[in-house]
């Protein structure tokens, strides 16, 4: 442990609680509103910020923070107008993005090893004013998340009884994708671009598998996230390895751990913890609707 | 006269330049429990969709409590129950909690839940018959008692009017009853109700008026029709529940 006596490793600690606790307290919407994988579709338009901000001398990170948001925006507004083309239009702006932001890094006269810090994490060489920044906006998406779960639940759990129900639905759905630009870019300087979804997504993978409810997988997330956010930075201090892939190797490997004691643990009660629901007699014959 | 609920008045509304609803006109008035009756593809779901306002009118108009649909802001006098609970994700959620979000246009997004909030929930549950689910995850449910956790879902916003897109479609004797009653009990305190289906049930004996839709228009607006035997349908053969499908393709991106 005495490797937390350095400034270095204690800010990579709290950088990587922060957004332990955050990242999966704004997946939950995103896994439950099926789009699992746009963190890291979100991830790829910021690196064409960094890309820009390298070039131009300028801060890579709020250049990233930019370039994502607005990435954000676009994707939801492809969302919203229809599902067909919404697909196709993802992977352009996707792959634009990563294209964009190697070619603009290439550019600039920065090093590969660079944009290997953008690409992989590097949180061990993340400054104070860094760390003032994640702790910053990791809170405020974390309060944001936590205080509007009821509206965001409606939203993301039935789009159209939100709207009838006279909820700012364009709105929330704007906040959540900047609210995702946000982490992804925090989040990029301690897992980096390639592994941000993986810190959204485990945790509420993990979670589901034993909880009931909403509130308490949201909860079970957080707790989880937090663990692999400390759990991969002392895994990562004391055998010398990638910290953002240590962090993201605890998460799976808790995913791993919980699956097997749950299953585990169904096998051994034996008794479902639930009746199965009853087949439904066909009283009324269905014209396909 | 008692004052309309719902107006819709010449509505037009077409997907892909196809016409559904070709020249409708309705009102509902307050107390009034309104069947909307009709073969698959007659238009009837459509119509419910552009009452609310998820579907734009090409041309006519939609009036909820007097006022334009596109003015309307007063969405806690609405409860809306859907078809279905949508798809799922895989996150459990419980069916208080998706209950809860009934809440919502009566509190609006800022404001958390209270014990007021938790008092409508509890009752909404006990009035469909599922207070004793509150804390399963609906997933768990069967599908009948899913689509009482819908009703239970517009009941805790204590509406004025309830707008229901085939509730009882698919669903099994015990819980249309349940369903029943929680209906009865929602128009016996002075609501309103305008549902779509295409077979009544034991919903029957609550309906005061009929609406029957066919390839876009109203053909009737009275009395329920009188099944023909075990015919729940009025005596056109073109709502037959049984009758032959219409094409499926524009209504499976409901």
């Amino acid at each position: 442990m005495s490797l937390f006596q350095y400034e270095y490793m204690q800010l990579a600690l709290l950088s990587a609680l922060v957004i332990g606790l955050t990242a999966p307290a704004l997946g939950i919407y995103l896994v439950q509103r099926r789009l699992a994988l746009i963190g890291d579709g979100i991830g790829h338009v910021a690196l064409t910020g960094v890309g820009a901000g390298l070039l131009f001398q300028t801060s890579p990170v709020i250049m990233a923070v930019i370039a994502a948001t607005i990435g954000a925006i676009l994707i939801e507004l492809i969302r919203e107008r229809g599902r067909t083309s919404g697909d196709l239009a993802l992977a352009l702006l996707f792959y634009g993005g990563i294209a964009g932001g190697v070619v603009l890094v290439g550019l600039s006269d920065s090093t590969s090893a660079h944009l290997n810090a953008y690409l992989f994490g590097a949180l061990s060489t993340t400054s104070r004013g860094d760390v003032v920044t994640i702790v910053v906006l990791g809170t405020a998406v974390l309060l944001t998340m936590i205080g509007l779960r009821p509206a965001l639940f409606a939203i993301c759990h039935d789009e159209e009884y939100a709207r009838v129900s006279g909820l700012p639905v364009r709105a929330l759905n704007l906040l959540l994708a900047i609210t995702t630009a946000i982490t992804v870019t925090i989040a990029m300087r301690a897992v980096g671009v390639l592994l941000i979804s993986a810190l959204m997504v485990v945790p509420v993978a993990t979670a589901q598998q034993v909880t009931r409810g909403f509130r308490s997988t949201m909860a079970a997330a957080m707790a989880l996230g937090l663990f692999a956010g400390g759990a991969g930075i002392w895994m990562a201090a004391l055998a010398d390895t990638a910290p953002g892939a240590s962090v993201v190797v605890v998460a799976i490997a808790s995913f791993v751990v919980v699956t097997v004691l749950a299953v585990g643990w169904r096998r051994i009660r034996r008794v479902r913890p639930h009746p199965a629901p009853t087949p439904e007699p066909h009283e009324v014959v269905l014209n396909g609707s | 006269m008692t004052p309309d609920v719902i107006t819709v008045t010449h509505g037009v509304v077409g997907y892909d330049g196809r016409p559904v609803l070709r020249d409708v006109s309705l009102n509902v008035t307050t107390g009034e429990v309104v069947a909307v009756l009709g073969a698959n593809g007659s238009g009837k779901s459509t119509l419910i969709r552009a009452i609310l306002g998820l579907v734009p009118l090409s041309a006519g108009q939609v009036t909820l409590f007097g006022r334009p649909i596109r003015q309307f802001r007063q969405w806690h006098r609405v409860g809306y129950v859907p078809q279905r609970l949508g798809a799922g994700s895989g996150v459990p959620a419980t069916v208080a909690e998706v209950v809860a979000a009934g809440r919502l246009s009566r509190r609006g997004i800022l404001r958390p839940p209270g014990r007021v909030d938790r008092a409508a929930v509890a009752e909404a549950l006990r009035a469909v018959g599922l207070a004793d689910r509150a804390k399963d995850p609906v997933t768990t449910l069967s599908g009948g008692q899913q689509q009482r956790t819908l009703i239970a879902r517009a009941l805790a916003g204590r509406p004025e009017v309830l707008i229901l897109d085939e509730p009882t479609a698919g669903v099994d004797a015990v819980s249309q009853e349940a369903f029943a009653d929680a209906l009865r009990e929602f128009t016996d305190s002075g609501g309103t109700v305008l549902l779509v289906a295409h077979e009544l049930g034991p919903l029957r004996p609550l309906i005061s008026r009929a609406i029957v839709v066919h390839q876009g228009l109203v053909v009737h607006d009275g009395a329920v029709p009188e099944p023909a035997g075990h015919h729940a349908a009025p005596d056109h053969d073109h709502v037959h529940p049984h009758g032959p499908e219409e094409p499926a393709g524009l209504w499976s991106a409901q």
